[in-house]
């Protein structure tokens, strides 16, 4: 590391959790600014003042790692002796701190995307960043995959403009694609070859130990058709914390760590010390909980924390030697991350406890292990760059300083997610921060920057490069209500001055009535009403909250997972490893059906209760199916089958009919390769596409990662809800009118990646053509019984909205009319 | 399409007090009795309004708003048109509005009388769009106005925007509304870019009799109507009133 160092060379890290590989990726800059002849000289300023800039810049996806990183690295020098300065710079940094940070910046800067991208576009830009030596992004995995990575790449060319000898290092988990990511950290140069910064890997440490927990004698508890909560293994996996010094009980969704926690406590008769910790979560509460963790196991520490995602990264802690994971892992790279938080000693396996939820869980479960122990990996590749992302970037240059636009485009072109950028997407994103880009040009008036005479880009007037600022970064968090707890009304006055338990998405809110009862920070509560951006709630009596409040899974199964799972269906020899009732149960589908074949996709049909069932195991994950469902119940609508509604999880597809399914499918009237036929991804896609939900919400996200609309600014909301625009009216709007706008090709590009799977539902409608085998059952088969008990428990979204609507309403009809 | 055809469906008829009207899928109410098409908050030119602060909306707002407008126009063929206010979103619209779209709307109004109710937002407009301008006006037994007034009956207004959640089969369903409770009638905004307000909400407070109110959601191409009861949310005032609500069925 160091010699590669010395030579200034990008390096590329890639190293488990533990290894010490984000000191290692100081040691270099700790040398250098220990020898004083190599240490950033004081330079005059632009503004005549003498100074030095920073040497290192330290990226890191989390505020809180920064933080702690920032600790770890002053012991050494402290003890060193060294004088070497090291500070952190995050959202929370005090402002007079940040605005001296400015002009007496430290030597080494820890810091998270978003100032950065603040930071290349302060007017102090090259007197902080001329000088500076090495920028070290930490776990780099993880930025990349997302727009935030975008921004982060661009900021990055940015900096390697302002310091030409600028040595990019980056520390990462193992990826499906190292390359990728060494490609990431140099600068690119369209038309040759791509270039990458060397790799250096350290030895992988003992394959950890993974275990599925299943019933000790096979007379013990049922493990569960459906549901994602496997309340029934809760005592295993108290009796697994009692073996633990520490363990970390990871779930998939904040629901389920809420009713996880409480489940817990319900049994907890010994006590264990067991912590809650989620993104929804008071920010306060979340670190006293990651205090605990830090104290282990002893005293004042935790026996075990109950987490979502937001445990994943972050600093190691030592006494952690467990890791439990409730639910389906969803991929393998994102399972051998979560196992790594467990026992930090490359010498000794990390121990974990794999709980599944329902039986698919187990084969995935099953296929998690598989691909773990054959160190299988299945991150995600490197985007392309979004264009809202562009745009925010383009708009920021300008406030940092006149741009040319021909030099603009030769550093964004560097970057590797916008290395194949054309210019003429390059100009229109231009032209979109410059007047929105519309083809109806009556708003050259209103320009936000403006070309001048000597060519370059400036910006209008001095409110832009502060709304700018107010709304840098790329995560657009759902419009949240904090939630506060208010003591039992006293008459019709909710009391005032509850505390806040923290913050939930508006919309779950918005689908509530007075008094429904729900789960959050591990207690039932009873909800009162919303006053302006908060939501007001009672504690309440009962232990069973009526709302279920369950948000479907955020990850999909991985097309990795899922291939392991289709193979390990169709290869009854592989079961040995599975439970007996899990064997028991494909043995019967052997019976009464049949279960799917490597290549093909398995479609059964069956009539119950008056209706006809339609089964499609895809395999596919939960968003591609609900893509799917959307697209060919409209299909079924239109040849007349008359579907009345759809129903997926990560494994299969559920639609139901009020006509024979089974027979016309039989008759090919129509036959299921004309069902399937990929061209459903054409009109009825883009038709359905517009109106969705989804893509409304994807609207949003891009309308406001590219400044055309503003954030909601905590405490600006209570005034400014009239003065918001609904970007759900603009979408249609903007996409009737004007349907090549940059906004909207950015909306559906995200669309297409990431958010509906479409890419993956184009694959597999491609890889099953004339594959596509048809079961007639007289009765449900038991593969489908899983997918049938999550009739009901799931919305349908989309266009089903609107015949739902009718139904409604034509039953209330009937019933005030007495027909 | 003449006047006292079809355009009635089970779903759409209104009554206030003993006139009868039919809420539209476009948003607008159509009065057969008097064939005139009653429209509110049509907020042209919001997009450039916005556009003069900053953020740089598309500006086909008013285009698409009068395309619509036009359609209603074409399906009722009435004598009169009366905007309930907020025509538009604020009082430099008229100046900013493009030739074009001027044009299309002195299409829209020629040959019929046109009635624009003053809103909060236009109040002080400027610039001639045509048409008469009046702060309130009373046909028969039915008074229209833009913001609703507490104790009138026979009101038609609009001004808020009314917007409801209603419970269906799975889940709920929000939409823009026509709210009434026979007394009173709350039209959906009409503008392309007018969102909506939750009839939970403490701005309709002590606005309609909570038993006999019904909302009219707008849907694709027909009107839903819905009971008190089926309607989701609860907004608390600052005062701390719950609003008084049906029980759930």
């Amino acid at each position: 590391m160091l010699a590669r160092a010395r030579a200034g060379r990008a390096t590329l890290l890639i190293a488990p959790t533990g290894a010490g590989k984000t000191l290692a990726g100081f040691l270099p800059s700790l040398v250098e600014l220990a020898d004083p002849a190599k240490r950033p000289k004081m330079s005059l300023t632009a503004r005549g003042v003498r100074r030095k800039g920073i040497h290192t810049l330290y990226v890191s996806p989390l505020k809180a790692l920064a933080v702690d990183v920032a600790r770890n690295l002053e012991q050494p020098i402290a003890e060193m002796g060294l004088a070497i300065s090291v500070e952190t710079r995050t959202g929370d940094t005090p402002a007079h701190k940040r605005q001296r940070q400015k002009y007496d910046p430290p030597d080494i800067l820890m810091t998270t995307p978003e100032q950065v991208a603040l930071l290349v576009a302060s007017p102090e830009a090259l007197d902080l960043f001329g000088s500076l030596k090495r920028v070290v992004f930490d776990e780099l995995h993880s930025l990349v995959t997302s727009k935030r990575g975008d921004l982060l790449a661009l900021g990055l060319a940015r900096l390697r403009r302002l310091a030409p000898d600028l040595v990019a290092v980056g520390l990462s988990a193992t990826v499906k694609d190292p390359n990728e990511l060494a490609a990431w950290l140099v600068a690119q140069n369209p038309g040759a070859a791509r270039a990458e910064a060397e790799i250096v890997t350290a030895p992988a440490g003992a394959p950890p130990e993974i275990r599925i927990l299943e019933p000790a004698d096979p007379e013990g508890w049922r493990i569960p058709w459906a549901g994602h909560l496997a309340v029934h293994a809760m005592p295993a996996v108290l009796a697994a914390i009692e073996t633990a010094k520490t363990a970390i009980v990871f779930v998939n969704t904040r629901a389920q760590a809420e009713l996880v926690f409480q489940e817990l406590w319900r049994i907890n008769e010994k006590n264990l010390r067991i912590a809650l910790h989620h993104g929804s979560l008071d920010v306060a509460q979340r670190r006293r909980v990651e205090a605990a963790m830090a104290a282990g196991g002893g005293p004042g520490g935790l026996d075990a924390v109950v987490a979502t995602s937001t445990l994943d990264l972050g600093i190691d802690w030592g006494d952690v030697d467990l890791v439990i994971h409730v639910g389906a892992p969803k991929g393998a790279s994102r399972l051998a991350q979560r196992i790594g938080r467990a026992n930090h000693r490359l010498d000794e396996p990390s121990r974990a406890l794999l709980v599944p939820a329902n039986r698919f869980e187990v084969l995935e479960c099953e296929a998690a292990i598989e691909a773990n122990s054959a160190g299988a990996q299945d991150t995600p590749p490197i985007r392309s760059g979004a264009l809202d992302v562009l745009a925010q970037h383009v708009l920021g240059r300008a406030v940092a300083a006149p741009f040319d636009d021909d030099d603009l485009y030769e550093e964004v072109i560097s970057s590797l997610p916008y290395r194949d950028l054309t210019r003429a997407s390059f100009d229109r994103v231009v032209d979109f921060v410059a007047t929105g880009g519309y083809a109806l040009r009556s708003y050259e008036r209103y320009a936000r920057i403006r070309r001048t005479k000597d060519g370059t880009w400036r910006v209008a007037n001095p409110q832009v490069a502060q709304t700018w600022r107010l709304n840098v970064g790329t995560i657009v968090e759902m419009p949240m209500l904090k939630v506060r707890l208010v003591s039992k009304l006293s008459g019709p006055v909710a009391r005032m001055g509850g505390r806040i338990l923290g913050e939930m998405e508006e919309y779950f809110f918005e689908t509530l009535t007075s008094g429904d009862t729900f789960l959050f920070g591990g207690e039932v509560l009873r909800f009162v009403g919303i006053r302006e951006n908060e939501a007001l709630v009672a504690r309440a009596a009962g232990k069973d909250p009526r709302i279920p409040s369950y948000w479907g899974g955020k990850f999909p199964l991985s097309t990795h997972l899922a291939e392991r799972v289709r193979g390990l269906l169709a290869d009854p020899a592989s079961w040995k490893a599975l439970p007996g009732q899990v064997r028991e149960w494909l043995d019967l589908q052997r019976l009464h059906s049949r279960l799917p074949r490597p290549g093909e996709l398995m479609v059964e049909t069956f009539p119950r209760g008056g209706r006809w069932y339609m089964v499609a195991y895809a395999f596919e994950g939960r968003l591609a199916h609900q893509t799917l469902g959307m697209l060919l119940t409209r299909r079924m609508e239109r040849l007349g089958l008359r579907p009345l509604g759809f129903v997926c999880n990560d494994y299969a597809l559920g639609v139901w009919a009020a006509s024979d399914l089974g027979a016309a499918f039989a008759r090919r009237r129509p036959s299921l390769d004309e069902l399937f036929d990929e061209d459903m991804l054409g009109d009825d896609l883009e038709a359905w596409l517009d109106d969705s939900a989804l893509l409304k919400r994807t609207f949003r996200n891009c309308a406001i990662i590219a400044g055309l609309v503003e954030r909601r600014h905590p405490g600006k909301e209570k005034s400014g809800r009239q003065m918001t625009i609904a970007t759900d009216l603009v979408w249609d709007v903007l996409r009737t009118h004007q349907p090549d706008h940059v906004l909207i090709e950015a909306t559906r590009a995200d669309a297409a990646a990431g958010l509906l799977d479409i890419r993956r539902l184009a694959d597999m409608l491609a890889r099953v053509k004339a594959h596509i085998a048809h079961e007639r059952l007289p009765r449900i088969s038991p593969l489908a019984v899983p997918i049938m008990l999550e009739i009901g428990r799931e919305s349908v979204p989309g266009s089903a909205e609107e015949a739902m609507l009718r139904e409604a309403a034509e039953d209330l009809l009937a019933e005030a009319t007495g027909r | 399409m003449s006047a006292a055809t079809p355009l009635r469906t089970p779903g759409d008829a209104i009554r206030l007090l003993d006139e009868e009207l039919v809420a539209l899928a476009s948003g607008g109410a159509w009065w057969p009795a008097e064939r005139t098409l009653i429209v509110a908050d049509l907020h042209f030119e919001k997009g450039s309004s916005f556009a003069r602060r900053g953020a740089l909306i598309p500006p086909y707002d008013t285009a698409a708003t009068l395309h619509r407008l036009a359609a209603a126009i074409a399906a009722t063929d009435p004598v009169r048109v009366i905007s309930l206010g907020d025509a538009f979103h604020d009082g430099f619209g008229p100046e900013r509005m493009s030739e074009e779209d001027r044009a299309r709307l002195a299409a829209l109004r020629s040959g019929r009388e046109w009635i624009w109710i003053a809103g909060n937002h236009d109040s002080e407009a400027r610039g001639d769009v045509g048409g008469v301008r009046v702060e309130e006006i009373a046909i028969g037994a039915l008074t229209f106005r833009h913001e609703p007034r507490r104790g009138a009956t026979g009101e038609i207004a609009g001004h808020l925007h009314p917007a409801a959640r209603v419970r269906v089969a799975a889940g709920t369903v929000r939409r823009h509304c026509f709210a009434g409770d026979g007394r009173r009638l709350i039209l959906p905004a009409f503008g392309a870019y007018a969102g909506g307000l939750d009839v939970t909400g403490r701005a309709f407070a002590g606005l309609f009799e909570t038993a006999r109110l019904t909302v009219h959601l707008i849907g694709e191409e027909r009107v839903h109507r819905f009971p008190a009861e089926s309607i989701v949310g609860a907004r608390i005032s600052p005062g701390g009133t719950a609003r008084p609500r049906a029980s759930r069925s």
